[in-house]
Formats: structure tokens, C-alpha cells, sequence
């Protein structure tokens, strides 16, 4: 295996596309050296991106934040504007393993990673977010939701990687939250869990909502008719039951050693009602 | 002369103080060295191959291209480790567990070993070993490998306890029948009869510290090994056999230990790596995975039980029946026997039965796990004590109190008891506040009760004084929590000394005569009593040489506060001599002066314990949170309180891990799909809360502090608590542990509908 | 191809060789003697092999070794002065915090890193911060309270 750490992400993307053999990004690690270690990759590249001028960072701009694709998670919190606006976002990214893993894992990663449990990608799907992608033949950007192809693959192409993620500017009256069911308080990877997103306007009504759904399918669900359920309401139990109804509905989840169908289609429907709580809240909403 | 056990009345001057541990600074600072943390000259590594298969017949192995690849040094298969066992069952299955011999029994049975000159290498090696494998159907649950035609592990296993014995070979080993009176008269006269069946899944120790060693053996076939063990002396004796080696030509070292609860009392890759090092004449550490631990050590039994409790209105228990079918892993033992024999001994029933049935199945062999077995039968016993108290009405600690066992009843299991503590342990949890603390929305409080045997064994211990008069204490039992401080009360205690004046160390096997394991919680119970045997003995050599200074007889020797004291008018200028003037004397007066101990510790004192849980129960998700809890167990006398309390503590907490979350899930392919912390889910920090701790003293006749060992209870009666205290919380009862959320909200569902 | 690493650890500057694939917590271990760091999982589970790395706590055993050039990084050996103890490390002893000691100096890396962060956490934030590293001896009670007193101490000093 060779290590490479380039300066430019030029360079990191010309190192990608030359490999012949097993080429991988190396930014938090915490996914990739645990392959490794497991012996179900063995790389005959990586490349760290953690020396690439502006990976590490996050800038605040009139359209929202961009955030480094390297950026350890445990820097988001410490970054006062981005926990104000994106707290559902904040919370889903820092809920990822441990402190010890908080301080190297990114949500970039989490969602190169393709896993459909990821906890940072069904608020960031929520959050309408965005991923600038370079590669050899420049850059393009694609919605959160539009980069998982299946589980542990994505749309990226060789030589490609995610070199930040966009998150639009808050919108007035608007809250977000992020909720995931794990058996233990930490350290486990989410049973099922759900993101809200919503806006309301001066009366407490709810003018758009997105949620999400993780864990329940081979990709991070966007629920469309979960949104469509409280729409327009002033998320009263009625709503709230619906939008219940309409995430579990939207269940296509397998039983494995973390939960069975049963549970997780139920516990679905209790995330999304309770997430849409704390988002409502969030939104000024009473 | 036998050590005189009878108690000491007078004050202790330092027992039960909570000094500070001698190997303290070195475990904060990192400078402890554990089982991994030893290096040699040339060593190599070390790396096993393990079957992917649960079950399957091994046809061929082909080591040729691993022998090839430039660093290998050794490559050793069952060919390596030939059968030296001579007839002896439990060693050759020792042997066949350390290395496959015909067939893999279980997902992660060693097949292959390599050691090569880095990890790289040695993994590309047992990349090469090519093993040719016809797979075999598996079984792994209890109660399917009980039927007819459940696939067979082992073409020699004829049950045991049938008569006549039978022809045909099975998975079932053993059973046995405890008890007394006449169960089925007495369920005749009950008001209230509970039966009720459970099930309990199979779960780990989860020691932090993985199974590590250095093995060494020298062309002269001395060997030296250093090893996380809890066993330095068994697994000595273990090697040597297995090895064809004498014992005293293999040196057992034991490292630090990072945590066993029973796992490290059994040899695993220990035998392969002395075998490697034999074949590759260097040293070879091999460290085991996390991923291995979990595959391929010794987890506790799964079970599935039958309780039946037969109790009159005014709260006797007429009858009480329990069957108990255990799986112990891929080799026979009696883990189900174990249960049948704690299952009801915190109880004085006229009419008793439980009745053990012992299992082969395709998973790892079983390993014992603090206080092995118990807590499974305490689960189903616990929880149906319970049901029966609500049956009749009865405040569930008033039940357990009226049939309570007391000193004279005679045990479920067979022997008359001593002083116990069950009943004072009862009526301490029925004035705790906590019994009175209010209970929140989706709460719920439960309690239940556990028992262990204890145990003493072998023990030798050395005191030996030095020329400045401090004191060296060498014992051969590993200190796995904290007993090297206890033990250096013991000495100070009887010397007089400050604790400070006292080092103990753990001594290896070529130091000390034969130390049984760190069992049975025996640490500090038996090598106390050693400890304090020797150093009387030492004291006894003190006065001697005092009176040789004094010229006196020694029968007017005194030993008090750490000083010989002439005795009577005549001596009455003579100044008191401290341990330091004698022992600078010591060249003139006879030479060295020590104490030495050599014992069997008996009337190691049984030990019981009640528990008080409050859990919260997530009414939507099923998810349980413990809010509170309470332990109560009887100590005899806690040497280092801070250290007791540290046991009652862990034991809960695995006890509380054990009830929620742990488990082992085999896919339909028998393979083990959460071999990692990440899906094998055991407590973390944020899980629990404080866990209150009240140490009952009922002295232990047969000690002479009244001590009795503490490690192990405190694991036996969470499960039960929990049950109990998630039905009161949800008005649901679980008979399957892990009380997981699945499980808990499946139930809820089904009693909403 | 060995990579050339240049870096500091505990205040002192160190280079080492190592494999490319080769994780921080081998290098430690088996490069550079410094055997306090533990491998209790090697997936980031347990975090008995906790460091801390430019100021941000993480496991050794997710980060590579040829990942520390120019890097500044604490590990359990570096966190005594001398013969004084660290507060947590003398806390740790006087409360009975560790039993095997196996994941004690993760407990005490992690547990640094917290207060450095929050010198006056609640028990909450103490158990939440902590819930990365294993401990399976104490039932963390002990370990609760005795990051509890030495952030009480370490306030009031």
C-alpha cells in the first residue's frame, strides 16, 4: 500500500484516477482503517486529504455553509453559527461512534461510506444539502440524497471525491432534528432513524417539510408523503399520526443482528413524530 | 500446625481501611505491563486460522505454500500437537478445542498456526494455508440439539446419569437431579401454582484485555511463557501436558491482567504458541483480535428453562421444580449441573427438585463466567418467585423473607448451612430507602436474590522480612481487582506494621509451590488465609529471634504492635524490638527470616446477595433504562471496602448488560454475526447510573478476618431484578433475556392487542 | 515502501519508520515502546488505545502512523509531570477507579480531554464524554466520581 497525502485536490484526484489497483480517500479514517483492520479491504493506495488547503474548514456565507470534507465532526459544535441554524445536522453528525471518533470522523465520510444506518446523511438529506465533487474533469454538485447508489456504493466516479458539503442558509421560522433509535445510550450504529425538516409560517403552520428516513432501506430514504402529512397543519396529533403512518409505510428495512422488520417499520413512525416535535419546537412553533 | 481460624474480636488496625493499591501508579501512568505489552529478542508473530465453518470434517490441510513464503518461521497444525493425553477426556478436549483435529466444531475453531516475522507476513501465510473443509449440518440452540436427529458433534458422548447407559452416542452429556422432600406431594398441597419456561441467550465476559502471551521454548525444551492468565499454575500444568513437557521445565509468568470473570482460566492459543516457538526456535507472541476473543474463547452457556413454584396463601412454598438444559459449547461439561445447584439455594423448600441437562452444540466451548451459571437459573427462579408473590397477594420481599434459608437449613444442593447472609440481605433491602424512593411515569421497581458457592483451594504464599525490615509478600493467586492491597492489610495486620512497610507481588510458577486459579472467588479469601498463616509463622521466628537477642526464653516473647515485648518484671528494662532491629540481626541470630504457608483453603463460606432495580421502559420503542440500583451482599468482612464495593459494582454492571442487550446472534450459516464491542453490546458509561453498594459483615466462621469471597454474586440476581422491575414498570413479562427492545416492545404490542 | 515520519510526542520530537498501512497504535506499541495505549478492539469500540492528536481526542488504532508528520500528540506516558501525578491519575487511585486497570489510561486520556473542554461537567457529561471508552470491571461508578472530584480540584487549584 502506498500513503499519500497531496497538498492540492487536484493532485488528490490525478492520484486517484492513475491507480490501477485499490484506490481509497482517507479523511477521518474511522470506517476505512476499520476494513483494513478486518482484512475486507486492502488498499493499494490512499490517499488523506486532511492536508488539502480549506478541507478542514468551515466557511459561513450569505448562501449557507460549506463544510470542509475532512472536517472532524467534534468541529462542528465548536462552530457557534453552524449549530444555530443545522442543529438537527449538528446533533445527527456528533451522535457518529464516540468523543475518540468525533475527533476524526467526517460526514463526508459517513456518507462515501454508504451505509443506509449513517446518522449525519438523513439530516443532511432533511437539510436539503449539497456535495461539491472534484474530479479529473472538474467539478459538479449533487444533492446529499443523489450521492448512495446502494449499500457501500455511490455515484462518484474514479477519480472523483467530495470535496465539501453545502448547507443552504437557515430559513426564518425554520427547525431541524435529528432522531435515531440505538439499544445502548452510544456507541451503537442507528436500529432506524429519521430527520425533520421543516418551516412555519407566523400561525404555526408548517409550509414545507422534508423527512428522512435511515436504516429502513438499502439508501437513506427522502419520504415524500411523510412531508405531505403535516404540511399544512399545525403538526396536531392527527398530523402527527399520519406522519407517523406515512414513515413507517415507507419502510423496506430486512431484519439483521440490530432489529427485525417489525421493530424497525414501528419505531420509524415513533422517530418521525417525535423528531418533528423537536423540529416544530425548533421553528418556533407552540 | 493447622492455622487457628477462629476469629479475631479485637479491632483491626488496618483491615478495612481503604489504602491505596500497590500497583496503582504503574496502571495510571501506562507502565503496567499486560499480556501484550512484553517484548523478546527475535520474537515473532504469532497468527491462528480459524474455520469459517460451524461444523465441518477436515480432509486435508495443505501448508506447503505458507511454509514457502520467505519469514515464515513455523507453521504448526494438529499434526504439531499430537495426542499425548492418555485417556484423560477433559485434557484431549483441551487439545482438540486449542487445535482441530478432525473436524471444526464451531465458527472460529483453530485450524492452522503461523509464525512469521511480522503481522504482514503472517497474514499472507494463513492466506495460503489451504484447508480443505466438507461441511457438516450444525446445531446451536439447547433444545435442537436435544432431538433424535440433531446433527452430532462428537461420536462419543453416551449420556451420563441414564440407566441404563445408553448405546448411542448424542449431544447430551449429563443430567443430574438435586433437591429433596417429595415436589409432586408438595405441589398437592399448594393454593398458587406458577409454571412458567425462559430462555436465556449466550453471553461473553467481555474482558477489555484480549488473550495475549510470549511463549519461549528453548532448544534444551525449557520454555518460559508470559501470559494474561488468571491461572499461572493451571495453565503451567495444562501446557506441560499437552506439550509432553515436565512442569518444571515450563516457567509461566503471569502478566497483568486486564480483566477475565473466568475467561482466562482456560488455556487457547497458549499450547499453539508454545508449539510454534518449539517448531520455530524463537519466541512467538500471539495476541488475539477482538474479533477471535468473541469467536473463539470460552462464552457462558445459552439455556432454556422450566420453573415451576407450587406456594400456599400465607406465602410457603410448598414445591418447587426447575429443569435446566445448558449448552456448553462445542465440549461436554456440566454448566447446567452448576445451575441445578444454585437454583434454589437462597430458599429453605421442604420439597426441592431441579433437574440439569448438559449439551453439546457448534458454538465456542464455554468458559465459566462469574459465578458460572447461576445467574441464568436465578433469572428463571427469581422471576417466577415473582409471579407467585403476586399471585398470592404477597409484598415480594416478604415472600422471599418467609422462605428465606437460614443457618441449619439444609440446601437445595445438599449441604447444611452456616451463618448466611440471604435473610439479613432481605430484611436490609426492606428498610433501604431505596425500596421507599418514589417512582416516576414508565417505572418500575424489582428486586431479586442470588447465591454462590465460593471456593478456597490451593494456596501457598511466602512473607519474607528483609534487612531493613519491610516485608515482601509473594503469592501465586492472580490479583485480578485489587487484592494485592488486601493481602498486604493481611500481613500488616498480623505484623503490627504500617501497610506501607508491606509490597506483595504476584510470584510465577517456578517461585512458589501450586496456586489454583483466580476462581470461584478464592483471590483474597484463601490468599489472605495463607497470607496470615505465613505471616504468623514469620511473627512465630521474630520472637524467636528476639528471645536469642535477649537471651531469654521465647515462651517470654510477646509480639505486639509490631514489636517483641519481653515479657513479666524480670524483663521490665528491656526496650521493645522493632521488626528492623530483629531483622538486622538476622545473620547472627539463624539467618533469612520469613513465613511460609501452604495450605488448602476450606470453608471458603457461601455468599448470597438481594438487588433492588428501578427500570424505565420507553412504552413506544421498548427501550429500557435503569434508573436506580441497589446492592446488598453479605462480605463476612470487607478487607478493602473500596475494592468490595468495585465487585458489587461490576458484577451488576454485566449483570445489567447481560439483562438488556448482550447477546451472541448466529446467522442460519451457525457463523457469529456480532463478534466486536460495536454489535456485542456490553454497558458503556452513559448506560448506567450510580450504582448504590451496602456491604453486610456476617463473619465466615472459617476465616480467621470472617472473610468471604465477593466477586461473583454480585452478577446473580440483576437479571431477575430487571425482569421484575420492567414487568412492574410495563405490566409485561419477558422470558427471554436479553430483554432487548424487540422483545420488550413485541410484548407490549401483544398485550395492547 | 516504509514511510519516514516526523513528529511529537509528549513534548519530545520522535521520527520513526513505518509501514504505510500500519496503524498509529502499532507504531506506538511496537515502534516506539510506548505500550500505555491498549488494543482492546482495534475498531475504535473501546477506546483503551485513546490519544490525543493536535488537541483532539481519538483512537490510535483509527489513525495511521504515517498520518503524523508535523503532528503534535499526548499519550497516557506524557500526562504525569515527572513524579507528580496528573490530578486524574491520583483521583483514579484514591477513589478505587480501575480494578483491572486495563482501560484506565484511555479513561484517563478521554477523560483530560473532557475537562479540558468542560471543567465543570455534570455527571451526565461526564458519563456521555466517557462513552467511548469500555471499562468492564467498575460499573463506572467509581470512574464517575473520580473525574467528579479531580475536576472539582483542578477547578479550585
Amino acid at each position: 500500500m502506498r500513503y499519500e497525502s497531496p497538498a492540492t485536490t487536484k493532485e488528490a484526484c490525478t492520484l486517484l484516477a492513475k491507480e490501477k489497483g485499490t484506490a481509497f480517500v482517507l479523511a477521518g479514517g474511522t470506517d476505512l482503517l476499520v476494513k483494513m483492520k478486518a482484512g475486507m479491504v486492502e488498499p493499494d493506495l490512499v490517499v488523506d486529504i486532511k492536508r488539502i488547503k480549506g478541507m478542514c474548514d468551515i466557511k459561513k456565507s450569505a448562501s449557507g455553509f460549506v463544510i470542509g470534507a475532512a472536517t472532524p465532526n467534534a468541529a462542528l459544535s465548536e462552530n457557534a453559527a453552524l449549530l444555530k441554524a443545522w442543529p438537527g445536522v449538528v446533533e445527527a453528525a456528533q451522535l457518529i461512534g464516540s468523543k475518540q471518533v468525533q475527533g476524526r470522523c467526517t460526514m463526508a465520510g459517513n456518507l462515501c461510506n454508504a451505509s443506509p444506518a449513517a446518522d449525519s446523511v438523513p439530516a443532511l438529506v432533511a437539510a436539503g444539502a449539497r456535495v461539491v465533487i472534484a474530479g479529473p474533469k472538474g467539478k459538479r454538485k449533487l444533492a446529499v440524497e443523489d450521492v448512495p447508489a446502494g449499500v457501500g456504493r455511490t455515484v462518484l466516479k474514479k477519480g472523483e471525491i467530495i470535496e465539501a458539503i453545502e448547507l443552504p442558509a437557515k430559513k426564518p421560522k425554520s427547525g431541524d432534528a435529528y432522531l435515531r433509535f440505538i439499544p445502548r445510550s452510544e456507541m451503537d450504529i442507528a436500529v432506524v432513524s429519521c430527520a425533520v425538516n421543516l418551516s412555519i409560517d407566523g400561525k404555526g403552520v408548517i409550509t414545507a417539510a422534508r423527512v428522512s428516513l435511515g436504516a429502513v432501506a438499502t439508501t437513506v430514504l427522502l419520504v415524500k408523503d411523510a412531508a405531505k402529512a403535516i404540511i399544512g397543519t399545525k403538526l396536531d396529533d392527527q398530523a402527527k399520526a399520519k406522519l407517523a403512518a406515512a414513515a413507517s409505510a415507507a419502510c423496506r428495512p430486512i431484519d439483521d443482528k440490530r432489529g427485525t422488520v417489525e421493530f424497525r417499520t414501528e419505531v420509524a413512525g415513533v422517530l418521525a413524530r417525535r423528531a418533528a416535535e423537536i423540529a416544530y419546537a425548533r421553528a418556533g412553533g407552540k | 500446625m493447622p492455622l487457628d481460624t477462629s476469629l479475631v474480636r479485637k479491632p483491626f488496625k488496618v483491615i478495612g481501611t481503604r489504602v491505596r493499591r500497590p500497583d496503582g501508579i504503574d496502571k495510571v501512568t501506562g507502565r503496567a505491563k499486560y499480556g501484550a505489552d512484553a517484548f523478546a529478542p527475535g520474537q515473532l508473530v504469532g497468527l491462528v486460522l480459524r474455520s469459517p465453518h460451524a461444523h465441518a470434517r477436515i480432509k486435508k490441510i495443505d501448508t506447503s505454500k505458507a511454509e514457502k513464503l520467505p519469514g515464515v518461521k513455523a507453521v504448526v497444525t494438529a499434526a504439531d500437537l499430537p495426542d499425548l493425553t492418555a485417556g484423560d477426556r477433559g485434557l484431549r478436549d483441551t487439545l482438540e478445542n486449542c487445535m482441530a483435529r478432525t473436524k471444526a466444531l464451531y465458527d472460529g475453531h483453530a485450524v492452522a498456526a503461523v509464525a512469521a516475522v511480522d503481522m504482514h507476513t503472517a497474514k499472507q501465510a494463513l492466506k495460503l494455508i489451504k484447508v480443505d473443509y466438507q461441511v457438516l449440518p450444525h446445531v446451536t440452540d439447547p433444545d435442537e440439539a436435544l432431538k433424535p436427529n440433531a446433527p452430532l458433534l462428537h461420536d462419543d458422548i453416551f449420556t451420563e446419569g441414564i440407566e441404563p447407559k445408553p448405546v448411542k452416542p448424542s449431544n447430551f452429556i449429563k443430567i443430574a437431579e438435586y433437591g429433596h422432600g417429595d415436589v409432586e406431594a408438595g405441589f398437592k398441597e399448594a393454593d398458587v401454582i406458577i409454571e412458567k419456561s425462559y430462555k436465556t441467550e449466550q453471553t461473553h465476559q467481555g474482558y477489555i484485555e484480549p488473550h495475549a502471551c510470549l511463549a519461549s521454548v528453548s532448544p534444551d525444551g525449557t520454555a518460559e511463557l508470559w501470559v494474561t492468565t488468571q491461572g499461572p499454575f493451571v495453565y503451567r500444568n495444562t501446557c506441560a501436558a499437552l506439550l509432553g513437557m515436565d512442569i518444571n521445565k515450563l516457567r509461566v509468568t503471569s502478566s497483568e491482567i486486564g480483566g477475565g470473570f473466568g475467561g482466562k482460566t482456560h488455556v487457547w492459543a497458549e499450547p499453539v504458541a508454545l508449539a510454534l516457538s518449539r517448531k520455530a526456535n524463537r519466541p512467538v507472541k500471539v495476541v488475539m483480535t477482538r474479533d477471535e476473543v468473541f469467536r473463539a474463547t470460552g462464552p457462558t452457556s445459552s439455556a432454556s428453562m422450566d420453573i415451576k413454584i407450587g406456594a400456599r396463601k400465607d406465602g410457603t412454598v410448598t414445591a418447587a421444580f426447575a429443569e435446566l438444559r445448558y449448552q456448553n459449547g462445542a465440549f461436554p461439561f456440566t454448566w447446567a449441573e452448576f445451575g441445578a445447584m444454585t437454583a434454589w439455594a437462597c430458599y429453605d423448600f421442604k420439597n426441592v427438585k431441579s433437574v440439569s441437562k448438559d449439551v453439546v452444540v457448534n458454538r465456542p466451548k464455554c468458559a465459566a463466567y462469574r459465578a458460572p451459571s447461576a445467574p441464568i437459573a436465578a433469572f428463571a427462579v427469581e422471576s417466577t418467585m415473582d409471579q407467585v408473590a403476586q399471585a398470592i397477594g404477597m409484598d415480594p420481599i416478604e415472600f422471599r423473607i418467609k422462605n428465606a434459608a437460614k443457618e441449619g437449613t439444609k440446601s437445595s444442593y445438599g449441604p447444611v448451612y452456616g451463618p448466611i447472609g440471604i435473610g439479613p440481605t432481605l430484611e436490609a433491602a426492606k428498610n433501604h430507602p431505596h425500596m421507599k424512593a418514589p417512582l416516576g411515569p414508565n417505572q418500575g421497581r424489582g428486586m431479586a436474590c442470588g447465591f454462590w458457592f465460593n471456593f478456597g483451594g490451593q494456596t501457598c504464599v511466602d512473607v519474607n522480612v528483609t534487612p531493613d525490615g519491610s516485608v515482601t509478600v509473594a503469592v501465586g493467586t492472580v490479583d485480578v481487582g485489587g487484592s494485592r492491597a488486601s493481602l498486604a492489610l493481611a500481613v500488616a495486620e498480623e505484623l503490627g506494621v504500617p501497610y506501607d512497610q508491606v509490597r506483595v507481588i504476584v510470584a510465577d510458577t517456578s517461585s512458589l509451590g501450586h496456586n489454583d486459579m483466580t476462581d470461584g472467588s478464592r483471590g483474597t479469601f484463601s490468599s489472605s488465609m495463607a497470607a496470615v498463616d505465613a505471616t504468623r509463622k514469620a511473627v512465630q521466628t521474630l520472637r524467636e529471634r528476639a528471645a536469642k537477642i535477649w537471651e531469654i526464653p521465647v515462651d517470654e516473647v510477646e509480639w505486639m504492635d509490631g514489636h517483641a515485648h519481653a515479657v513479666g518484671e524480670k524483663h521490665g528494662n528491656k526496650a521493645p524490638l522493632s521488626v528492623k532491629e530483629i531483622s538486622a540481626q538476622a545473620a547472627n541470630t539463624g539467618g533469612p527470616i520469613a513465613g511460609h504457608s501452604e495450605i488448602v483453603a476450606d470453608g471458603a463460606g457461601v455468599s448470597f446477595a438481594t438487588h433492588i432495580c428501578d427500570a424505565e421502559v420507553d412504552p413506544e420503542t421498548g427501550r429500557t433504562t435503569i434508573k436506580r440500583y441497589t446492592v446488598i451482599q453479605d462480605a463476612g468482612k470487607a478487607m478493602h471496602p473500596s475494592y468490595v464495593e468495585g465487585q458489587y459494582q461490576g458484577g451488576a454492571a454485566q449483570g445489567i448488560g447481560w439483562a438488556l442487550n448482550e447477546e451472541y446472534v448466529y446467522g442460519k450459516d451457525g457463523r457469529l454475526q456480532n463478534p466486536g464491542f460495536l454489535d456485542y453490546r456490553i454497558p458503556v458509561c452513559s448506560d448506567l447510573p450510580m450504582i448504590d453498594t451496602q456491604i453486610l459483615e456476617i463473619p465466615n466462621p472459617n476465616h480467621p478476618y470472617g472473610v468471604r469471597g465477593v466477586g461473583e454474586t454480585s452478577i446473580v440476581p440483576p437479571l431477575g431484578a430487571i425482569a421484575n422491575a420492567i414487568s412492574n414498570a410495563a405490566g409485561v413479562r419477558l422470558n427471554h433475556i436479553p430483554m432487548s427492545p424487540p422483545r420488550v416492545l413485541k410484548a407490549l404490542k401483544a398485550k395492547k392487542k | 515502501m516504509a514511510v519516514l515520519v516526523k513528529t511529537t510526542i509528549n513534548g519530545d520530537s520522535v521520527e520513526y519508520a513505518c509501514q504505510p498501512d500500519e496503524s498509529l497504535l502499532d507504531v506506538l506499541r511496537n515502534r516506539l515502546g510506548l505500550t500505555g495505549a491498549k488494543e482492546g478492539c482495534g475498531t475504535g469500540d473501546c477506546g483503551a488505545c485513546s490519544v490525543i492528536v493536535d488537541g483532539r481526542l481519538t483512537c490510535s488504532c483509527l489513525v495511521l502512523g504515517a498520518e503524523m508528520e508535523g503532528r503534535t500528540l499526548e499519550t497516557i506516558e506524557g500526562m504525569a509531570d515527572g513524579d507528580k501525578l496528573h490530578l486524574l491519575q491520583q483521583q483514579f487511585i484514591d477513589h478505587a477507579a480501575l480494578q483491572c486497570g486495563i482501560c484506565t489510561p484511555g479513561f484517563l486520556i478521554a477523560a483530560k480531554a473532557l475537562l479540558e473542554k468542560n471543567p465543570d461537567p455534570t455527571e451526565e457529561e461526564i458519563r456521555f464524554g466517557l462513552a467511548g471508552n469500555l471499562c468492564r470491571c467498575t460499573g463506572y461508578d467509581k470512574i464517575v466520581r473520580a473525574v467528579q472530584a479531580a475536576a472539582k480540584e483542578m477547578r479550585g487549584a
